[in-house]
Order: C-alpha cells, then sequence, then structure tokens
C-alpha cells in the first residue's frame, strides 16, 4: 500500500531544494506553436549559465535528494492558448508569453538567475498597455475560480508524486479505506455535482442507482470522446493531470463496487491516450490500481480504449457499444447504463471533467464544494472560449456567471471585424457545440448554469463557447453546425438520418436564395420534429443551432428569403451587387438595361443599386464599359 | 389484482406485456412500427411508435415498460403530426417507385403513408441512385427502397448467428452492406431468405424466376413439369385471402394443369424416398458405429451453413439429397421414358416455400452434363404471382388431384414442411426398429413444438434426438456436440422459423400466429391423408424394385446421395491494396482471416506497405490482403513470391522483400 504521507512529504523535502521551477506548457495548443523548441532552449541556456537543471525530479529517496538551481517541467494545458507559448517561472509567479526559442537565454539570465521580469514577454493588456506579471494578476485568470483545472498546467502529468503532493490520492484512498459504498454515493449527493459532459444529471444519483442494481460484475467507464468542434477541455485535462481522472475513477468504483474500468479516449488525441495510459502504469504499479486497491483487498483494473473518433460515440450507449466491438451507435434508454451497461452488466459512465472534479469534491467536503456556483448547478465549469474573443483558452468559472464576464472581463472583450476590441461588435455566443443554441446580446446578463440554459434553448453541452461579432451571418453559422451534425449522425434512427439532411439542404437554400418563407416554416418544423423524436442525444439537440438562430435572428433568415440579401454579406450568392462610385462616370447605361429599375442616379453622378429590389440578374454588369460594376 | 393501464383514457390489463407498443396490440391499437420486431432485439431507430405517456412525455412505446396505472396517449395531434413528418422524411429518400415493386400489396411504407393520409411530400427527394445488389441465385437487395430499420441485419445475426449483412458507414450515407461491399453471394449468405421476409419494404426480395418458367411453358418443345412442396399447400391460400384449408393444394393442381405445366407431382413423394434412404442411413451408422449424430440435409441454407462454418462437422451431415434433388434426379430418370420426352426437353419446375432452393439446385453437382436435375426453383409467392397473371380466379378452381407415381405421398413426406417433421417421419420408418410404441394417431408428440431448440429421448435413451430451427440454435447445439458437451443420435436443421411452412418464400406474414397456423394445418393434412408412413407408399416400394433396388444401395447412391465440402466465408481470395507498375512484380499476400489477425498479421501488412512506400519500391511489388489462407493454426500466414510464410514474423518478411527489392533495382 503506497504510503502517501511520506511521498507527498519527500517530494515537498526535495522540491524544497530547487530554487526555480520552470514550467513550460506542453499543452497541445502550445506545443503547436513551438514550446517544447522552448523547452529545450531553456534547458540547454540554463546548462550554458552554469547552472544545474533536472527535468525528473527524484524524491523517493531521501539520500537522493539533492539540490538543483531549476526544476524544469512540460504541463498540460495552462489555460491562455491566445499567448502560448507559455512560460511559468516559480516561485516569482511569473507567466511569459509568445516565448520563442531566442528569448531562453534572456529568461535564463534574467528571470530565473535573477529575479527581474522581462516586461516585453509578460501580458501586456492590448487596450490599456498594462502589464500583469503572472496568472495572480492577469485578469484571464484572476476572473476565473480554476478548480477542476488547478493543477492542469501546473503538475507535471508524467510525475505522480507531484500529483500527491498535491493532495492527490488522499480522497480515493479514503473513500476506501474509511467509507463505505452507501457513504460515498451520499457524499455525492450531498455535493449536489452534476455531470459535465452535457446531461447535468446528478453524479452521486447516478452513482446510487449503480450502486443498488445487482450484478455480479460492474464498470466504471470515463468518456474521454470529446468531440465537439473547437471544445478541448476534457483532452486537456487527460494531457495535463490524467492522475485527477484516475483518482475520479477510483472514487466512482467505490462508489458502485465496480472492479474494471475503461477510459474512452479518440485516437485523434494521441498524447491524452499516452498519457492516460503512461499514469494507468504508474498507479498499478504503485498498488494505487491493481488487485489489491490501497491495500483493502479490493481490485480495480483500467483499461484504455482507443475510440476512432466518430461524434456520436461521446453518447454514453453508443460508447458502450463501440467498447464492445460493435458499431457505436446509441440504443434506447431504459435501460439505462447504471441497470444494464457494458456487456451487460451495471456501468456507471462520466465524463473526463467530472471525474477531474471528483476528488476535489471529497477534498473539500460537500458543503464547502456547494458554496460556488448557483443552488442547482454548483461547482464550476470549464469552457473553451473561442471565437472573435481576445483572450481564447480554456477557462473555469463558477456556474452562474455571465456571459458579459465571460466574454467582456475574461475574454478580454470582443474582436470586431478588423480585429480590434469594440464590445458593440458583439452579436451571439454558441455554447454546447453543435448541439448547443445561439445566446444573443439580452442574454449577456444571464447566469449560466445547466437549468438557464436549458430554458432558452442552449445547453451547457460539453463545453465549447464560440464568441461571435456582428460581421457572422447567423444563417451560415447554422449552416456549418449543421453539415457537423449531419455528418456525424450515425445514421440509426430516422429523424437525426433524414431530418438532419433535408436540415441541411434547406439552410443551404437560404444562403443561396433559393428558399421561400415556406422552407423557413419547414425548416422550424423539422427541426422541431427531430429534436423531439431523434434516439439520442445527438438528435435531440442537433437543430438547436437552427431553432436558437431563428428564434432570435429571425429577421436575419428573412432578409434571407425575402430580399434575397445578406446583411452580413457572408452568402456570396447573395451578396449585392454595388456600383464603385470611383469607378463610375454616371453614363446611366445600366439604369437603362437594370430590367426591374434597382438602379437610380443621376446623368454623370456615381449610380447606386438597391438591394432590394434587385434580382441579380447581372445585365448592368455586362452593360457597365467602365467595369465599375461588381 | 388485475394491473391496469388506461391507453386512451380506456383501461388495459396488463398482462406482463414487456412494452407498450404490445400492450396497445392488446387494446386493439396498431401503434405504427418498422424496426419493432417481437423476436429481435429492440432496436428504436424508426421513432414511429411514439406515444404520450402522463408524466414522462413523449417516449417510443417500442422501449417502453408498462407500469400500473400508466396513462397513455396514442394518437394526440402532435404523435400524429411527427409521424407524418417522419414517413415524409422515409418517403423523400425512397424510390417510390412503387406499381414497379413486387411489395407493392405489402408494403409496410406504403401501407403507413396511406394511413397517414400523406398526400404531399415536402422534402426534396434526397436520394442518390445506389446499385442493387444482383449477384445472389435467390435475393435482390434493392439499397433504393431501404428504410433502414435494421430487421434484416438483426434477423441475420441473432436469429440466423450468421452476421452476413450490416450497417456500414454513416449519417445520409449508412447503408446495409455485406463485408466489404460485396455481392450476397460472394459472402457466407446462405440464402434463407429471412432477411427478405422481414424486410417492411422491397428492399431486400426474392429474386423472381417466373419469366424463365413461362418460357419454357411457352416452349412447345418443352415437357414442364412440376413439383409442389409440402409447406406450399398451407400457405398460398393467404395470397387469396383463403382460409387455410387441404383444399387449396387441389386448387393449386388445377391451377398449374390452366398455367400449362403437363404433369403435376409431389415433393412429397420425394420426401418419403428421404425419409427410407436418410432412416436407413442412420440405422447403419447407428449398427456399425458410424458418424453420429447425424445432420439432415434437406435444409439447404443449413447444409451451406455448415459448409462455412463446420467442416468438422460435414461427414456427420446425411449423404442423402433434399427432396426437391431427389424428385428432380428421379424425374430426370424415368420420366423422359414415361412421358415419352427426351431428357433435355424435360423441364422440371420446383415450387417451394423457399429461397435458398434457388441456389441448391444451381450446385454444380446437381448438374449433368449440362441438365441439371431441378431446372428452375420457384417460391410460393411466384405462383401465386403466375396465377394472377394469368388471370385464374383461384378461389373458384375446383381442386384436381395430382398425376401419379410421383404425385403420390404419405403424410411422413407431408410433415417435412413443419420443423420437427423429418424426425417424426424418420421415427415413423424406425420406429418398430427401435422398439418405439407408436400411438393409434401416428403423432410422435416428443418431437413436435414451437421451441427453436428441443430433444427427444426415446427407446429407454437408446435413441437422443435434438430439432432445432434458426441457424444460431444451429450454431450452439454444433458447438455443444463438438465440445462434447452434447451427444444425439439425430440432430434436425431448419434454417427457418418453424421451418419450411416459415420459409422466406412463402407469403408475409405479419404475426407468429399466422404462421403456427400453417403448422397445425400441414399436420392436419398428414391426419386426413389414408397413409402416415414412407414405407408404405407403393409407388417408393415400386420405385425401389423397378430401378434402386434398395435403400443406400449403389444405384441409389448414384442418384439420391452427394457430397459436401468446405466452403470459404469470403468468395475472394484478396483485397488489391497496392499494385506497382514495373513488369516483372513480385506479389505479396498476408492473411487477415481472424485468425492470422489475432496473431499480428494486420501489423505485418501495415508495416509491409510502409516499408514498400519509403523505399520507394511500389513498383516492384503487388501487395494483397488475403482472406483466411485456411492455414489457421500456423499463422501469421504470408507469401512473398513464391515463399510461403507460416508463423510469419516481420523482420523475416523485411528481409525477403529487401532481396526481392535488390534484385529488381539491379
Amino acid at each position: 500500500m503506497p504510503n502517501l504521507e511520506q511521498i507527498r512529504d519527500r517530494y515537498n523535502e526535495a522540491r524544497a531544494l530547487c530554487k526555480k521551477r520552470v514550467v513550460i506548457c506542453a499543452g497541445t495548443g502550445c506545443i503547436a506553436n513551438g514550446s517544447l523548441k522552448v523547452f529545450d532552449a531553456i534547458k540547454n541556456a540554463v546548462a550554458l549559465a552554469g547552472m544545474e537543471v533536472t527535468v525528473s525530479l527524484k524524491s523517493e529517496d531521501p539520500k537522493e535528494h539533492k539540490h538543483h538551481d531549476v526544476y524544469m517541467i512540460g504541463s498540460g494545458c495552462q489555460g491562455f492558448c491566445q499567448v502560448g507559448p507559455l512560460v511559468m517561472i516559480e516561485p516569482n509567479g511569473i507567466m511569459y508569453g509568445h516565448v520563442k526559442p531566442e528569448d531562453a537565454e534572456e529568461i535564463v539570465s534574467r528571470s530565473v538567475a535573477k529575479d527581474e521580469l522581462i516586461d516585453r514577454l509578460i501580458y501586456q493588456d492590448p487596450v490599456s498597455g498594462q502589464g500583469y506579471k503572472g496568472p495572480e494578476e492577469i485578469p484571464f485568470y484572476t476572473k476565473q475560480s480554476r478548480t477542476g483545472l488547478k493543477d492542469c498546467g501546473n503538475v507535471d502529468p508524467k510525475n505522480v508524486n507531484e500529483y500527491i503532493a498535491h493532495g492527490g490520492y488522499f480522497a480515493a484512498r479514503d473513500a476506501f479505506t474509511q467509507m463505505s459504498s452507501e457513504e460515498v454515493c451520499k457524499l455525492y449527493q450531498d455535493s449536489g455535482l452534476r455531470g459535465r459532459g452535457g446531461g447535468g444529471f446528478s453524479t452521486g444519483l447516478k452513482w446510487d442507482f449503480a450502486r443498488k442494481a445487482e450484478g455480479d460484475k460492474k464498470y466504471v467507464v470515463c468518456n474521454g470522446d470529446e468531440g465537439d468542434p473547437g471544445a478541448f477541455m476534457d483532452r486537456s485535462i487527460l494531457e495535463g493531470n490524467p492522475h485527477s481522472v484516475i483518482e475520479g475513477m477510483l472514487i466512482a468504483a467505490r462508489a458502485v463496487g465496480a472492479d474494471e474500468g475503461y477510459v474512452y479516449v479518440r485516437m485523434e488525441y494521441p498524447l491524452a491516450c499516452s498519457r492516460i495510459r503512461e499514469a494507468i502504469k504508474v498507479a498499478t504499479e504503485m498498488g494505487i490500481l491493481g488487485d489489491d486497491v490501497f491495500g483493502t483487498g479490493q481490485s480495480f483494473h483500467i483499461q484504455v480504449m482507443e475510440g476512432a473518433g466518430a461524434f456520436v460515440c461521446g453518447e454514453e450507449t453508443a460508447l458502450l457499444s463501440s467498447i464492445e466491438g460493435r458499431r457505436g451507435m446509441p440504443n434506447p434508454k431504459p435501460p439505462f447504463p447504471a441497470q444494464k451497461g457494458l456487456f451487460g452488466k451495471p456501468t456507471v459512465i462520466n465524463n473526463v471533467e467530472t471525474l477531474a472534479l471528483v476528488p476535489i469534491v471529497m477534498q473539500q467536503g460537500p458543503e464547502t464544494y456547494r458554496k460556488v456556483g448557483t443552488a442547482k448547478s454548483p461547482g464550476t465549469k470549464t469552457f473553451a472560449l473561442t471565437g472573435h474573443v481576445a483572450n481564447t483558452g480554456l477557462i473555469e468559472v463558477p456556474f452562474g456567471t455571465t456571459i458579459r464576464e465571460i466574454v467582456f472581463e475574461i475574454g478580454g472583450g470582443v474582436l470586431d471585424k478588423d480585429g480590434k476590441i469594440n464590445n458593440d461588435a458583439f452579436k451571439a455566443v454558441q455554447i454546447g457545440g453543435p448541439s448547443g443554441g445561439c445566446l444573443t446580446r439580452e442574454h449577456l446578463d444571464l447566469p449560466l448554469d445547466f437549468d438557464s440554459l436549458g430554458s432558452i434553448g442552449a445547453m451547457v453541452g460539453s463545453g465549447g463557447m464560440v464568441v461571435m461579432n456582428d460581421s457572422t451571418c447567423m444563417v451560415e453559422t447554422a449552416r456549418y453546425f449543421m453539415t457537423f451534425t449531419q455528418h456525424e449522425s450515425c445514421g440509426k434512427c430516422v429523424p437525426c438520418r433524414e431530418g438532419t439532411r433535408q436540415m441541411l439542404e434547406m439552410l443551404e437554400d437560404v444562403t443561396k436564395g433559393e428558399a421561400t418563407e415556406a422552407t423557413l416554416d419547414l425548416l422550424e418544423e423539422t427541426g422541431r420534429t427531430v429534436k423531439l423524436t431523434s434516439l439520442c442525444g445527438l438528435g435531440k439537440s442537433a437543430p438547436n443551432p437552427v431553432l436558437s438562430t431563428l428564434r432570435y435572428f429571425r429577421d436575419e433568415y428573412e432578409a434571407h428569403v425575402k430580399a434575397r440579401y445578406c446583411p452580413t454579406k457572408n452568402c456570396k450568392a447573395l451578396t449585392p451587387i454595388t456600383i464603385d462610385p470611383e469607378i463610375c462616370v454616371g453614363c446611366t447605361l445600366c439604369k437603362r438595361v437594370c430590367p426591374v429599375g434597382a438602379i437610380s442616379g443621376e446623368v454623370k453622378k456615381p449610380h447606386k443599386i438597391d438591394p432590394m429590389i434587385c434580382i441579380k440578374c447581372g445585365a448592368c454588369i455586362s452593360a457597365c464599359k467602365f467595369k465599375a460594376i461588381s | 389484482m388485475e394491473k391496469l393501464v388506461y391507453i386512451n383514457d380506456r383501461p388495459v390489463v396488463w398482462e406482463g406485456e414487456t412494452n407498450v407498443l404490445d400492450l396497445a396490440r392488446k387494446a386493439h391499437i396498431d401503434i405504427p412500427t418498422f424496426c419493432y420486431h417481437s423476436d429481435l432485439s429492440l432496436y428504436g431507430a424508426c421513432r414511429l411508435c411514439m406515444v404520450e405517456v402522463e408524466g414522462r412525455g413523449l417516449v417510443t412505446s417500442c422501449s417502453t415498460e408498462p407500469f400500473e396505472g400508466m396513462r397513455v396517449k396514442t394518437h394526440t395531434q402532435q404523435i400524429l403530426q411527427l409521424r407524418k413528418t417522419i414517413v415524409e422524411m422515409l418517403l423523400a429518400n425512397h424510390d417510390q417507385e412503387c406499381p414497379k415493386c413486387s411489395r407493392a400489396n405489402d408494403c409496410k411504407l406504403r401501407d403507413l403513408s396511406n394511413r397517414l393520409s400523406i398526400d404531399e411530400v415536402r422534402y426534396r427527394r434526397t436520394r442518390d441512385f445506389k446499385p442493387m445488389d444482383l449477384g445472389s441465385e435467390c435475393l435482390v437487395r434493392d439499397p433504393n427502397k431501404c428504410v433502414l430499420c435494421g430487421d434484416c441485419v438483426r434477423f441475420c445475426d441473432e436469429i440466423q448467428g450468421i452476421g452476413v449483412i450490416d450497417f456500414a458507414r454513416r449519417g445520409q450515407d449508412v447503408n446495409v452492406a455485406a463485408a466489404y461491399g460485396k455481392s450476397l453471394q460472394q459472402v457466407d449468405c446462405v440464402n434463407c431468405g429471412q432477411c427478405a421476409a422481414v424486410c417492411p419494404t422491397g428492399a431486400i426480395v426474392v429474386k423472381p424466376h417466373i419469366d424463365k418458367v413461362w418460357e419454357a411453358i411457352y416452349d412447345p418443345q418443352k415437357t414442364v413439369v412440376a413439383q409442389i412442396a409440402p409447406a406450399v399447400r398451407v400457405a398460398l391460400g393467404e395470397m387469396f385471402n383463403l382460409p387455410p384449408s387441404e383444399l387449396n393444394m387441389g386448387k393449386l393442381v388445377a391451377a398449374l394443369r390452366v398455367i400449362g405445366f403437363d404433369q403435376v407431382y409431389d415433393t412429397a413423394f420425394a420426401a418419403d424416398l428421404t425419409v427410407v434412404e436418410e432412416a436407413t442411413e442412420f440405422i447403419n451408422r447407428k449398427s456399425n458405429g458410424g458418424k453420429l449424430p447425424i445432420f439432415t440435409s434437406c435444409c439447404p441454407a443449413w447444409v451451406k451453413y455448415a459448409e462455412h462454418n463446420y467442416p468438422s462437422l460435414l461427414e456427420n451431415v446425411s449423404s442423402c439429397q433434399s427432396p426437391q434433388q431427389m424428385f428432380g434426379s428421379i424425374a430426370k430418370e424415368v420420366l423422359p421414358e414415361k412421358l415419352n420426352v427426351k431428357k433435355e426437353d424435360l423441364v422440371v419446375v420446383s415450387i417451394m416455400p423457399c429461397t435458398a432452393k434457388k441456389y441448391e439446385c444451381k450446385r454444380p453437382e446437381f448438374i449433368h452434363d449440362g441438365i441439371a436435375d431441378v431446372d428452375w426453383a420457384i417460391t410460393t409467392q411466384e405462383i401465386g404471382r403466375m396465377i394472377k397473371e394469368a388471370g385464374i380466379d383461384f378461389a373458384s378452381l375446383e381442386p384436381e388431384s395430382m398425376d401419379l407415381p410421383l404425385g403420390f405421398a404419405t403424410g411422413a413426406g407431408v410433415i417435412f414442411g413443419n420443423s420437427g417433421g423429418v424426425s417424426e417421419a424418420v421415427l415413423r420408418y424406425a420406429a418398430d426398429k427401435f422398439n418405439i410404441p407408436v400411438p393409434e394417431s401416428i403423432v410422435l408428440q416428443e418431437v413436435r413444438g414451437v421451441s427453436g431448440m428441443r430433444e427427444a429421448i426415446l427407446a429407454d435413451g437408446n435413441l437422443k434426438m435434438a430439432v432445432v430451427h434458426g441457424l444460431r440454435n444451429a450454431q450452439e447445439l454444433c458447438d455443444k456436440i463438438i465440445s462434447g458437451e452434447a451427444e444425439y443420435d439425430i440432430v434436425e436443421v431448419m434454417a427457418c422459423p418453424g421451418g419450411c411452412t416459415g420459409g422466406a418464400g412463402q407469403p408475409i406474414v405479419h404475426s407468429r400466429k399466422q404462421r403456427h397456423k400453417r403448422t397445425e394445418q400441414l399436420y392436419h393434412a398428414d391426419r386426413v391423408m389414408t397413409l402416415h408412413r414412407a414405407q408404405d407408399n407403393p409407388f417408393i416400394q415400386e420405385l425401389y424394385k423397378s430401378l434402386l433396388e434398395e435403400p443406400n444401395s449403389d444405384k441409389s447412391h448414384h442418384l439420391l446421395h452427394t457430397a459436401y465440402k468446405h466452403r470459404k466465408r469470403i468468395d475472394d481470395d484478396e483485397l488489391s491494396l497496392s499494385t506497382g507498375e514495373g513488369k516483372d512484380r513480385c506479389k505479396i499476400r498476408v492473411c487477415v482471416g481472424t485468425s492470422c489477425y489475432l496473431r499480428g498479421s494486420q501489423d505485418i501488412l501495415a508495416k509491409t506497405l510502409q516499408m514498400v512506400e519509403d523505399n520507394a519500391w511500389g513498383n516492384y511489388f503487388d501487395i494483397a490482403a488475403t482472406f483466411c489462407s485456411e492455414k489457421c493454426d500456423k499463422g501469421p500466414n504470408v507469401s512473398v513470391g513464391e515463399t510461403v510464410i507460416h508463423k510469419a514474423e516481420l523482420s523475416q518478411i523485411k528481409d525477403l522483400i529487401t532481396k526481392e527489392a535488390q534484385r529488381r533495382v539491379k
């Protein structure tokens, strides 16, 4: 049985012997921006500066504890992807952004060897120009409540001792050695923790169903099949803090009496796959997983199952089919997985973020946990913030936070079509990815939680959050998401298979100017039918982007249909024909050839086309001898 | 205490029905559905059976368990509108060529569209034409009519244990396909046709051979004789809305004569012959320590299934041809002289409840010097259509009797059409030998029943029989026999539910009850006959005297017995992955059959491809994945040029490839 206290203490002792700790973000975003090269450059620079550097802190044996000038790690995602690659220097609390390998020498000589701050590398507010030293000051971080993500981007995902030193695995040990299954279930019911995968079902209740279900074998499954375009919460946690997920699964296993677990990750997340595999191996070697969990004689084994990347496999019954080696298609519920799940056995299935929160809930205790968030949605939620917003990245806020706070404060404001911060350019926020809805200015002050979003036709979903400015065409946005769901529909149930395809066709008609008002009515009716009758969550939520844009941006749809005009000029076919006043000489030829009288203007003065009358026949374009019309 | 559920505010007694849909049927409400099938697993895909449950809202009735006091509405305004919209969606993706469809009068989609008064499809037609699968001798698959309910997929997998078809691709591209998109005849389809029987539309239908039969009838050179299988007589009436009756057989004989058949005979005659041959074969095996259990061989779907999946049991399968083939063999032997016609001008048409019979009569072992024992096999459905084509008022025909001698049968041959019938007929033959008391009624209840797997232990344990229908059950039994867990003397296997009466060539049934009626009717037909034991058939006795000498004689072996062979599951030996352009190319084949795959052949294949690509040797090699080299114990099996490597290892393969490549580089 691993002695967690001893591991923690020895790690802290060894750590205390290191002067500086340099944490380089090795999350997928920063790696793509070259953070691994930065890592090597800093490591070389430290060595060149004659300092002693280690990248793997040996803490097990006090005899091996050594003094190091610098302890370097590559962490998981630190969240502020916008300014990656990120480099943090502790204990100074410095964070540098947009770091290039060329900066390494200066960072080492000034901020590692000494305690100086390099002004040009710290985050500067794009409007005020004010500089911020590190996460404790940067508004992007200070406005957040990083709970599940607290250690993600800070601990070394490859070093279990660091996880333990941060309090890891103590909760799981307590669950196994000091609590009964009922007590564990009750604790989570009391905490009000709700599933972060989209459904928002009470985690404790779900566990309790599985606990009570009869079965000679039970399973715990971690759903890591994150598939929303632009969402990367689960990926970041698996990459940055895999042990937190394992610990969550252990507690779930204790709660229901499971002895086997699966982590289902899409193979498009190779780093997440290898990190979780490695972490499972380490935990098994330590006796945390295996046949004798924490010396209790109980067993819990975890296997990693790589999915092929079908979006529908994130739906729990489809995911279970996929693990069983069958086609990833959903099945009707009931029976729910808690009654009859993997291989017909009672199964608990939770998503990565939920499982990562599980140990934290136990560490904090249910009462403390409930203090954050709203009454019905306690705690925090991570969102992947992207789109027309100054600060993109991975954020975590308490439930009840408003969109205004997220977009304007954490996000640093809306970017207009010229890339300038201009909050007046705000148009909509798409929450919950392709299953979510579009929210508008009127929802800016809505406190976000599971129920408030559901009530206005959106959903928390997995937590994708795309900010859109006023140059975005909402019809085109709906069409984009529809293309995705239509493509990802498994094709099993009729409404999702045929309905999404028909909806996509209709949306394409709208963007091409080939639709009528009847199209919009049929689009809405089809959307409602698909939502009401589809077999699984994918189909039930697929119409959300369409229905919510139809609800809040109906005038924009109508402009496409009635006036054959795309107000944001995104839909090529509906972009108005215009006369360049610089070139036009006012010869009046165009006015004379226009069959519908859409062109006006005086002789020898630039003419104008009224887009509401124009039928885009092109007669004026061919008639103009000066090529002024396009 | 009765438990009540309220359906549309009217109380219905809930007696353990597992879902609301079944309960509603009991309450005389037919909730529409494509994918609910009481014999198959729950699928929940068509979404048409939605109902409103108080407190729960809209739910699919197929997947919702009733509870006491439950209040269900089955046809609210919203529900009807949703159903209409869903059917419209299906129609937009359907070819809507109803007048040209053989299932036109029996199509659930058409029926539902009509029931829901759909007079307009508001959606654009989204269907792209998809090619039909015309390769099979027995079935035609038309994806353009498929509603993707999955009934065929589940039947093939769950009841037949084969899984020859499954869904491929996703979203709008999803379709039902055989492995690698091949035609049914290239894979391990056994032609049982149950996929067609459960298909709610015309997406899988029996391949028609009506034209061939008409052609023969219209040819003045030809003498066309028919043989009618036992199960046909109890089902054909359904196509003419007639109640089940033995009189329908006489009407069918009359109809065939009107159509222009020269002679009308009974396959049950050949079934009597099969009883004598098979029982004799069994008795010989039993007394000489031959291979037991003996498996029946009447069902061509089962025979093909065994050839694909149980090569080790092929010696156990009776060498007797099926009644259809015995009939053909005897007919081509004796009729030319009797009817004064040249052998090549004699056309034997069998009328069968079965789709697999179409395949069976084309098996090369039943074709001699270009002359097939049975020229054409058509189904009950097809003969019904021929009668309609000819404009015959079937219902008012006067019954006629069959021609002799091949039209005379005993009850033993007739009950072949029921699951358990072959066993009972053999028992009636061999009862004396085993001292089994045969009741006055001659009914041997031990082997009758509806269960898919039954067993009977007779003669004080000296005779153990098993009767199975449905190939999944056969599979289970075979595995037990191989493992030694089960021991039998005789095993009767029929692929279709209930045996031949439930064959896929029969008119489409909509309930198990309807099928059970056929079974009862066939037993009734036996009861009203004068003779019940095959050996009592005077024409069979005569046949032995004049031609066959005695059961299992050399002559009868020549005419009435056959042999089986192991068949690959995929009728194609390779899948080309990389083809070079060089002249002297070396062929690399890697087996990716299950056994080799499990031993790592996929990895070898991937790395081989990679190696060839990395070295730019593409033009020197043709690389193909092969399907089962059938040396499974020696896998992975790989061949490089002429060299065959068993238990292949990557390094070894790489060396060989390098050598071959270097030779060509020079």
